[in-house]
């Protein structure tokens, strides 16, 4: 989380209503491809040496409840285009919702003088990463069942479903919800490309509240879901993508419902919980916690345009500067740390066949055995690593904002060798087990991070020996990775994100996954948080 | 289209009502035309405009309510939409908490909010104010990341009941963060008014620049308490999270700083120190706000917390009923009143302290006490006998900001300000604090 660190920032609830219960009807391509060389041509007969436009047409789904009430259904549609254009040099950037001709060539011809006119701010021309085009292709995101076809009330049942189970199980109160997004994008530029994408996202997501009306304090417990580049199938439970121990994790598909009965009776057991004592603990992270870490401690700090400056004012910049991964040698993490980028993978919220200009997606090492070895970037910054190609990070949260670099899904490689969670607690003397993810916050130059989490349970000489509270953990970046004694294997591996991860002036949201098997870190500084006012 | 007049607005929702079939049906408009630049590295980085409205259509049978959003305006799609909201009524379940909507209120109008000439700027203006901005940069040798946004926005309400509420407002924000070649230093500005004529982009931008020059070589202090002088732009990224949890049902439901056992709550209650004083109002000369809330009700002037008590809190339509009081809807901007000292005064009168430039990645901890987590950024200075000494490495805190306003000290004069992180706006005194908690320390400049 960037700028401003929005996980939840602005949820976009404007755009055109569409009838509920019934998928968003697509355009037809013949009729993008029409629009798109107008664009296109208008700006180039304005003097545009580069063009690019993006047609998109947007559906959102937001179902909120409480308890036995449902507060609010919110179903839009928005369509429009942005057009960029580089013209001296400098880029320009302008969007409209009237998609006839004179509209279309109107906008154009705004991004052209926009340009023109910041051209004598510029101090050096815009330089383009050398880009193929790709003539007419598609790409879908991979759903086995599309949320939007599933009935609306289908989906308030389950919601309130949940949340009364939650209260049978002694929750004073549970607040719910529901995401789904679909991005209908088409892309175009004067390089030779007419990309069709079809991307689908969803995030079940809740908040347990158990009170002690006799003390007045209260504990609160979150979903352990994970927001997904999937159709609603991830909704169906499956044993087999359960894993099964001090409250059930899930792989690929969520059980709602269970993790909320199970929440209900955390929520319970954290009123009475040990307050931590402050020290250096051996912590071992699942991966429902440890990915908001990965975000914020890998994702941010290896994007290009935060290293050179151009987040300065507001998101940050980065401690990996250019003269650290050109030495080649810059130790981020121990050698058992391996990262990567990856716009490809499955199931996650980053992935895409093309990126928002017009770039091939892939996968890319960043940290390669504790090394970094590169970073995250797009064509107008890719030559000043010496990249002959774009990396494919270009991401715009709708048609009316302008694109820029955005974070690919960043992953912790799993351990080469078998280890399962319950074989690596069976080595640490002194130590906490930490699931789920809670307050974070780290410094603009990605140094000192503190997180906290959902559940904390202490480990000695090998055994869990109950629940802690007031549990944060605080560490440098460098350090902390380092410290990175284990990693689970490959049957551990799990994905978390963020479906609203906030960068940028004005800010845009990006939705981006995080995988990672359970991990140990040995002597972290824990502090506790209890308090009293 | 994106800004109507009052009568251009009435007559657009009232063909939307027209359409309507339901019990109850309300519309309201937005609309916003604006222009942005985004310049780093001492250039141009990205910029473009944006005109836009957003028809929001409610209908409601009994107490089942469907809400769509639309923006296209010919009969055909107005009718659509209205069609659309009432099908979504019908397929939700009943809303026990769903209130009617109001009936016609009246509205205090507030055209100091729309400043003609913020709405005008144009994108010559924009490249002239940057273009000053990045002179100061390149004659101090530094470098520059900076932002401009202006807009001019509207909103308007309308139901069948013979509500109709109308409000036009400006807006210019500037934020501008100059760094030195070796990037050991750092400093940072911000400003946002109504009216452009009060932004004055080379004082900021020289701002930002004296930090900048003057925070290189930073010294390392231990974390601990300290006297803690914040200007407005870091007490603001705080303070917000304070205005922003002033709410009765979380309260009066137990899952609030402001719950008791027993189902009490802490209205009423002397909660920070006497020197506290804040308040809302939509005339208030230096910060004018909407008149109007979410729900169609008129917004006052209120006085949130009075001499360190907390006087009012935001009810809901809805909870104001089920508890027997008058509904008191939630501000469009808060303001922290203060003393007649200036920040230069305050540094003066302190004799050892640290003054905190900028504040970042505000998060809460934990609700029952309002602690936060978040750290110091691009200028953080040492305070000695009344002199600013030396510059510090930035620090970790986590604090509350109750506990941060029982430990007042002194408060300066209050200036509008923008968050660095919500980008809101309120008026915040310089505020001088004893035993400021600083957890860890940070590399970060």
């Amino acid at each position: 989380m960037g700028a401003g660190g929005l996980l939840l920032g602005r949820i976009p609830l404007s755009g055109t209503p569409v009838l509920p219960g019934r998928p968003l009807e697509t355009v037809d391509t013949a009729l993008k491809k029409r629009m798109a060389d107008t664009a296109l041509n208008a700006a180039r007969s304005k003097g545009a040496t580069y063009a690019d436009v993006r047609i998109g047409r947007y559906r959102n789904q937001f179902i909120i409840t409480r308890e036995d009430k449902v507060l609010n259904t919110v179903d839009t549609e928005s369509y429009g285009m942005g057009i960029r254009v580089i013209v001296n040099g400098c880029w320009g950037f302008s969007a409209t919702d009237k998609l006839d001709t004179d509209g279309i060539a109107e906008a154009a011809a705004s991004a052209v003088a926009i340009a023109k006119e910041n051209a004598r701010l510029q101090s050096e021309p815009v330089q383009l990463a050398p880009q193929k085009g790709y003539g007419e292709v598609t790409w879908k995101t991979p759903i086995e069942k599309n949320g939007f076809e599933v009935p609306i009330r289908e989906k308030t049942d389950l919601l309130l479903a949940v949340n009364a189970a939650a209260m049978k199980n002694g929750a004073n109160f549970i607040d719910s919800a529901l995401f789904l997004v679909n991005e209908q994008k088409y892309f175009a530029s004067t390089d030779g490309s007419y990309i069709d994408q079809d991307i689908h996202r969803i995030w079940p997501t809740f908040t347990v509240t158990r009170i002690d009306s006799q003390s007045g304090k209260f504990e609160r417990r979150d979903a352990l879901s994970a927001p997904r580049g999937m159709g609603y199938e991830y909704m169906i439970p499956d044993e087999k993508n359960k894993i099964k121990g001090l409250t059930t994790l899930y792989r690929d598909r969520y059980d709602m419902l269970e993790d909320a009965q199970l929440a209900a009776t955390q929520a319970h057991d954290k009123m009475t919980a040990k307050s931590v004592e402050a020290g250096k603990y051996d912590l071992v992270l699942d991966p429902t916690n440890l990915w908001l870490t990965i975000h914020e401690s890998c994702g941010h700090p290896t994007e290009l345009d935060r290293v050179l400056g151009y987040e300065a004012n507001f998101a940050g910049t980065s401690f990996l500067t250019l003269d650290k991964w050109q030495s080649g040698k810059f130790n981020y993490g121990s050698p058992l740390v391996n990262i990567v980028a990856d716009k490809t993978q499955p199931g996650s919220l980053g992935a895409v066949g093309w990126d928002d200009e017009g770039v091939g997606t892939k996968q890319w090492d960043i940290i390669k055995d504790g090394i970094l070895v590169n970073y995250q970037t797009i064509r107008d910054q890719a030559h000043i690593i010496g990249l002959k190609e774009s990396q494919g990070c270009c991401y715009s949260q709708s048609w009316r904002d302008v694109q820029f670099q955005r974070m690919a899904n960043i992953s912790l490689q799993p351990g080469k060798t078998p280890l399962a969670p319950h074989d690596l607690i069976k080595n640490v003397e002194k130590g906490i087990y930490i699931i789920g993810d809670s307050s974070y916050s780290i410094d603009q130059q990605r140094y000192n991070f503190q997180f906290s989490g959902q559940l904390f349970y202490e480990i000695r000489n090998g055994q869990i020996t109950g629940m802690l509270k007031d549990v944060a953990y605080q560490a440098n970046t460098r350090e902390f990775w380092n410290s990175c004694a284990a990693i689970c294997d490959a049957q551990d591996y799990r994905l978390g994100g963020s479906f609203f991860d906030g960068k940028g002036q004005p800010e845009q949201s990006n939705a981006v996954s995080h995988g990672a098997s359970t991990t140990r870190f040995n002597g972290i500084n824990v502090i506790n948080t209890a308090r009293k006012i | 289209m994106a800004l109507l007049t009052p009568d251009e607005a009435q007559t657009l929702l009232k063909k939307v009502l027209s359409y309507s079939k339901a019990d109850e049906c309300q519309a309201s408009i937005s609309g916003n035309e604006g222009g942005n630049l985004r310049y780093a590295r001492n250039s141009v980085s990205t910029s473009g405009v944006s005109r836009s409205t957003e028809l929001a259509v409610s209908s409601v049978f009994g107490k089942k309510q469907g809400v769509t959003t639309i923006n296209e305006y010919d009969d055909a799609s107005l009718e659509k939409a209205v069609r659309r909201s009432e099908e979504l009524a019908t397929l939700a379940p009943e809303n026990p908490e769903y209130m009617p909507f109001l009936p016609a209120q009246t509205y205090g109008a507030v055209p100091q909010a729309f400043i003609p000439a913020t709405a005008a700027i144009t994108a010559a203006q924009r490249a002239d104010y940057v273009a000053k901005s990045l002179q100061i940069a390149k004659d101090s040798g530094l470098t520059a990341a900076g932002y401009l946004e202006h807009g001019a926005g509207l909103s308007a309400m309308m139901n069948s009941h013979g509500l109709f509420a109308y409000h036009t407002q400006t807006g210019v924000d500037f934020s501008i963060t100059m760094r030195t070649a070796d990037g050991t230093g750092s400093g940072y500005s911000s400003k946002g008014y109504n009216d452009i004529s009060q932004l004055d982009v080379q004082a900021a931008s020289t701002t930002a620049a004296w930090k900048a020059a003057h925070s290189g070589s930073a010294r390392a202090l231990e974390p601990g308490k300290y006297t803690v002088i914040l200007e407005p732009a870091a007490g603001v990224v705080l303070l917000e999270n304070l205005y922003g949890s002033l709410d009765a049902r979380s309260a009066d439901e137990g899952r609030s700083f402001l719950s008791l056992p027993g189902g009490k709550t802490r209205l009423g209650e002397k909660l920070v120190d006497e020197q506290v004083t804040i308040y809302s109002d939509p005339w208030a000369p230096a910060l004018p706000g909407t008149n109007y809330s979410d729900e169609g009700m008129p917004r006052e002037k209120v006085t949130w917390i009075e001499k360190g008590v907390i006087k009012n809190l935001v009810y809901s339509r809805y909870w104001a009923q089920k508890k027997g009081v008058k509904p008191v809807p939630n501000p469009d901007g808060y303001i922290m009143m203060g003393g007649t000292a200036s920040l230069e005064e305050m540094i003066k009168g302190t004799e050892k302290g640290i003054l905190v430039t900028r504040m970042w990645y505000i998060r809460e901890i934990d609700p029952q006490t309002l602690l936060y987590t978040g750290l110091t950024r691009d200028g953080t200075f040492y305070i000695e006998n009344g002199e600013i000494k030396f510059p510090i490495k930035n620090f970790r805190f986590n604090e509350s900001p109750i506990i941060m306003l029982n430990n007042l000290e002194a408060l300066g004069k209050p200036e509008r300000t923008v968050s660095g992180e919500g980008g809101g706006t309120a008026m915040i005194p310089p505020m001088k604090i004893r035993d400021f908690t600083f957890a860890s320390l940070s590399d970060a400049v």
